[in-house]
């Protein structure tokens, strides 16, 4: 690989972590075959919570920390395994918040922001078009590259992190023109009403299109909740980390040559039936990916004045937490027996070692992983049917 | 026998060959303290890999498998070194890490670097010596 000279140096530098850093992105860039480092503006860490990484990510942090690691773009965590304050209410054992804390303080001494969330993009972290970063976590991966139209390859925690210490990544992948191209066009004839009905399209085509890269049409109107919504379940069911919504993301394309798919009102009820093993849930959550300022919203307006029977809890950001909590969502929601918590979610926290044993969830995404990584039965609907569900 | 292969990382190492027919996921199949493999099933089940050349076709799994590499080369548990039929990223970061000699692309099929042989491995230079 060509390397210039400040690059060069860095594999020389004083610094033993910037020497790491860059050593590792030149083995994985010769393993891509990229032929020179890009330079990229920012950065986002995944492999924060303790439930993901163990001991072993822990060590590796704690030692990188020790020996000079500090990130040269800015860059901002992934959701950790607990809200960083309000994890004894989630009944977060005292042994595992004390591991999580020392991740937390270890990329706070690399100069990490502690965002610890999924969704950058919404309140601190927007790239230009055909900006160059290096991203971790899959959602905002895809919504990188398909909504903003930044150029990011789904990186791992420790590319990712190597990425944000140098501020380089190897150029191959999705930060090349000639591999941002579509692969499958998706002909949505089913009527998308809500963000679940974006998570069954996007469950549904991450199966069938893998690592692809697929071009929908007949999408009418999508806005942020949506596009977040679909990419998300993309890369759960699938690898899927760029996707093209015509009239919506892209201008029409000619995409006549490229084999079609086409999802119908009976492929949308099916997907619903298939991410669906139990109407009970005990335990209700929305914000995977973390929830905006409205979705947090209209949850609180389908909750005023009425009793959560059963578990409810909304994450989401620190930020968006704020911004709820000065507009009185947070207090309508815990009023009526909800939670709002933030910094980590449904996926990265130890539910499986909670008392839950199933789980409501209105995200494609949050139904793919929950049966897997959190041993859950899940019951995958809309925001207003769970609602109903663990209302008096 | 000499064998020509691709060097994925550096270093040299010397060690008795460990071999596996099936890719590893470090995460949850080694414990990081010992070298031990406890993956139920797996056909190293029971085998130690610390100091040994560990031959595999691939790792696969969590990415956490390479935070697991590094943590046994810091405690002293890690392989000697590891030949792959192809090193994808987790492994190859794994051994980048924990300063593991790695070499993959081999020009003879894997199973020629037979259980129990020593070898020598050298990353540098992308090749393997078996001897015995």
């Amino acid at each position: 690989m060509h390397l210039t000279e400040e690059e060069k140096k860095m594999l020389e530098s004083d610094n033993p972590a910037v020497r790491k850093a860059m050593k590792l992105l030149v083995k994985l860039g010769d393993i891509y075959g990229a032929e020179e480092m890009v330079e990229i503006n920012s950065a986002q860490a995944s492999g924060v919570s303790y439930k993901s990484i163990g001991d072993p990510g822990l060590k590796f942090l704690q030692e990188f920390a020790d020996e000079g690691a500090e990130v040269s773009v800015p860059t901002f965590a992934n959701p950790a395994g607990m809200d960083l304050e309000r994890w004894e209410e989630m009944d977060i054992s005292k042994e595992f918040a004390e591991k999580q804390n020392e991740i937390i303080e270890a990329m706070k001494g690399m100069n990490i922001t502690i965002a610890s969330s999924c969704t950058p993009y919404l309140w601190s972290n927007l790239p230009g078009r055909n900006e160059h970063v290096a991203w971790a976590e899959s959602s905002a991966v895809s919504f990188a590259n398909s909504v903003i139209g930044a150029r990011t390859n789904r990186e791992g925690g420790p590319s990712a992190l190597a990425a944000a210490i140098t501020g380089r990544t190897p150029k191959h992948g999705l930060h090349l023109d000639k591999n941002r191209n579509p692969t499958h066009v998706v002909e949505v004839e089913a009527d998308l009403k809500n963000i679940s009905d974006f998570g069954a399209l996007g469950s549904w085509v991450g199966k069938k299109v893998e690592d692809g890269k697929p071009y929908f049409v007949g999408v009418t109107s999508a806005g942020t909740d949506e596009l977040k919504s679909l990419g998300a379940a993309m890369a759960a069911s699938g690898a899927v980390a760029l996707y093209f919504v015509e009239g919506v993301t892209v201008d029409q394309r000619d995409v006549s040559d490229l084999e079609r798919l086409s999802f119908t009102e009976g492929e949308k009820e099916d997907e619903y039936l298939k991410l669906t093993a139990s109407e009970e849930p005990e335990l209700v959550v929305f914000g995977c990916p973390h929830c905006s300022i409205n979705e947090i919203e209209e949850i609180s307006k389908k909750l005023e004045g009425r009793t959560v029977t059963k578990d409810l809890w909304v994450f989401t950001s620190k930020a968006v937490k704020a911004w709820s909590d000065r507009m009185g969502y947070t207090d309508v929601i815990e009023e009526a027996g909800g939670k709002v918590l933030s910094d980590t979610c449904n996926v990265v926290c130890p539910i499986e070692d909670m008392k839950y044993e199933s789980m409501g969830t209105n995200s494609g995404k949050a139904a793919n992983y929950l049966p897997g990584f959190c041993k859950q039965d899940v019951m995958f609907a809309d925001t207003t049917e769970l609602i109903d569900k663990v209302v008096e | 026998m000499k064998v020509k292969g691709r060097g994925v990382t550096e270093g040299e190492a010397e060690g008795e060959v460990l071999f596996s027919s099936e890719p590893i996921g470090f995460y949850g199949a080694v414990d990081i303290d010992t070298g031990k493999f406890i993956e139920e099933g797996h056909e190293l089940e029971g085998e130690n890999i610390a100091g040994k050349v560990l031959v595999f076709p691939r790792g696969k799994g969590s990415t956490v498998g390479s935070y697991v590499l590094y943590g046994l080369a810091k405690n002293g548990k890690a392989p000697a070194a590891i030949v792959n039929e192809e090193t994808e990223t987790i492994v190859a970061t794994g051994c980048i890490l924990g300063e593991i000699p790695c070499v993959d692309n081999l020009e003879v099929p894997l199973g020629e670097l037979v259980d129990g042989k020593k070898a020598f491995v050298s990353a540098d230079d992308g090749k393997i010596e078996t001897k015995g």
